[in-house]
């Protein structure tokens, strides 16, 4: 079985990210890039399946600039046998990056595609049904359990108050939420191995793939900003607070 | 100009989070039509139609629609679509299901988790985990929009008398199905529905310590939530996660117990009307946000609060 998992480079998870002052967009100057932490998780499945013998082959690829080969290559160095990257400049819609994905898939006719739920910039969770919808496939979003059997996988899923399992064909699309997996940290020697795996480059013309968007970012702002209130002294005082002056109990 | 709203429902009832998207439809401007695919259906279609605001409802009851499986639902509302300049959801992990499927069969981008409707075609939206919010505007025919139900208050599910109209088309793509849901019964309130909320972190050191937290929300008829950090560590269930990737939640009371405030945290929970802070860690971040924190062990804080009650 073949698997392809995408991943996307993003500010890391502990920066706290704020407008430019101009608000022409989010300030990323000299913010330390990584992984999209629903990424990581997708990969780490992607290296479990192929531990378990159920996958043959894990390709890691990404859709942007020359520098999210640094995320491919986290990727093969966690146990990806090659990469792709589809070049392309600036900022993307989920949809243009479904389109660009679907191309790939169309390439490779992956049995399994693996994405995270969504990624942590722009927090969109779109690119996975968006791309099981472009390729016709059957989706398994915020997957917290696999379990593959017959040429299906049933798919356990978090929703709103509990947990649900469903039955896909494959191929089917899955996306990562947060309980599927504790992603490995990648070793050294595999770091330095991952160097000579070979990562190919196709930019959206050569596949043919028209990117332009219809959504155009007007501005961006900083949120409204919530005052510190006061420290009380003790539980006594917390809760005459709560009754008497906010009236919330 | 019509809007289409992808109700959320369990067949028998509607979920108070699609009053949250009529509101935001409302801000929009426009006739309001609202879809309600399951599988014995007719007292959600019913209830739909009872929703202040609502002129029509179109009811699809087929057992294809039983679980709303996103790749036949997401077909059934891509046939009807060419009639609405609007498509909302509300942007439960049923609607960010379903409406990516139906902006991409559309051809049209998803604006997602909407704060406010500037215009029909302009949108506030977090960005960041909400340390960043931007103004988004689309061109495209047939707008896709999920909307946050914190950010709306919810019009009257009473008044209405809208019009019921069945769907008959029915499309069952083959491609997934069912297999079981185990929906996790509590007395307590639903998180997002909540209007207190008693949270637990990492502080909590372990699950079974989180019975504490249970004592007080029993008292408060509160919900009970957590951190990212607590669901990581594998002390409770994801579906408590409040914070960026978990539920959006804005009670009129949230007490945050031994929860640092990590930014994913905060962009959960910070538009919570009043918020309580117990901490030992006076540096916490939670306590910038907080109005009215102490700084305590929580494993003495919480029991004496509990007294209190």
């Amino acid at each position: 079985m073949k698997v392809l998992v995408a991943v996307k480079r993003v500010a890391d998870a502990n920066v706290k990210v704020r407008p430019k002052a101009d608000g022409s967009g989010a300030d990323l100057n000299n913010v330390k890039m990584a992984i999209n932490p629903f990424c990581e998780i997708a990969v780490e499945e992607a290296v479990r399946l192929k531990e378990a013998g159920t996958a043959t082959e894990i390709i890691a690829v990404s859709v942007g600039e020359k520098s999210c080969q640094e995320q491919i290559r986290t990727a093969l160095a966690l146990g990806a046998d090659r990469g792709i990257q589809v070049e392309a400049e600036g900022e993307l819609q989920p949809l243009a990056i479904a389109k660009l994905l679907k191309a790939v898939v169309d390439k490779e006719q992956p049995d399994v595609i693996i994405l995270g739920k969504q990624s942590i910039d722009n927090d969109n969770n779109q690119t996975g049904q968006m791309l099981a919808a472009l390729a016709n496939f059957s989706q398994g979003t915020f997957a917290s359990e696999l379990a593959f059997s017959d040429g299906k996988v049933n798919v356990t899923r978090e929703i709103d108050g509990g947990l649900q399992t469903v039955s896909l064909n494959l191929p089917a699309i899955i996306t990562t939420d947060l309980r599927l997996n504790e992603p490995r940290y990648a070793s050294l020697p595999n770091i330095m191995k991952a160097k000579r795996k070979p990562l190919d480059v196709f930019t959206a013309e050569e596949l043919g793939i028209d990117i332009t968007s219809r959504l155009t970012l007007v501005k961006v702002e900083p949120p409204a900003e919530r005052a510190a209130g006061i420290k009380v002294e003790s539980v006594a005082e917390l809760v005459d607070k709560l009754k008497n002056e906010a009236k919330v109990i | 100009m019509s809007i289409l709203i992808l109700a959320e429902h369990d067949n028998a009832s509607v979920k108070a989070a699609t009053l949250n998207v009529v509101a935001a439809a409302n801000a929009i401007g426009g006739d309001i039509t609202v879809l309600v695919a399951g599988s014995d259906c007719a007292a959600a279609g019913e209830a739909a139609a009872k929703i202040a605001g609502v002129n029509k409802v179109l009811v699809a009851d087929n057992a294809a629609y039983a679980n709303q499986l996103p790749e036949n639902v997401s077909n059934l509302v891509v046939e009807i679509a060419q009639d609405y300049g609007h498509i909302l959801a509300p942007a439960t992990t049923n609607g960010k299901n379903i409406a990516p499927r139906v902006a991409a069969l559309l051809d049209v981008d998803q604006i997602s988790e909407i704060i406010s409707v500037e215009s029909a075609d302009t949108f506030k939206r977090p960005i960041y985990a909400g340390n960043v919010i931007a103004t988004v505007q689309s061109t495209d025919a047939i707008k896709v929009i999920t909307v946050r139900g914190t950010a709306f208050d919810g019009v009257s599910a009473e008044g209405g008398s809208g019009s019921i109209e069945p769907l008959a088309s029915v499309t069952d793509a083959g491609l997934s199905s069912f297999v079981s849901e185990e929906v996790a019964k509590s007395d307590r309130p639903e998180l997002t529905a909540a209007s207190i909320i008693v949270s637990g972190g990492r502080g909590m050191q372990n699950g079974e310590n989180f019975q504490m937290l249970e004592s007080i929300a029993d008292k408060l008829g509160a919900a009970v939530g957590a951190s990212r950090a607590a669901v990581d560590a594998g002390f409770v269930p994801n579906d408590m996660q409040v914070g960026q990737t978990g539920k959006i939640v804005a009670p009129d009371l949230y007490i945050a117990v031994g929860i640092s405030g990590a930014i994913q945290h905060l962009a959960g929970m910070k538009d919570s009307k009043v918020i309580v802070a117990i901490n030992k860690d006076e540096d916490a971040p939670i306590f910038q946000v907080a109005d009215y924190g102490l700084v305590a062990d929580l494993f003495e804080a919480v029991p004496e609060l509990d007294a209190a009650l």
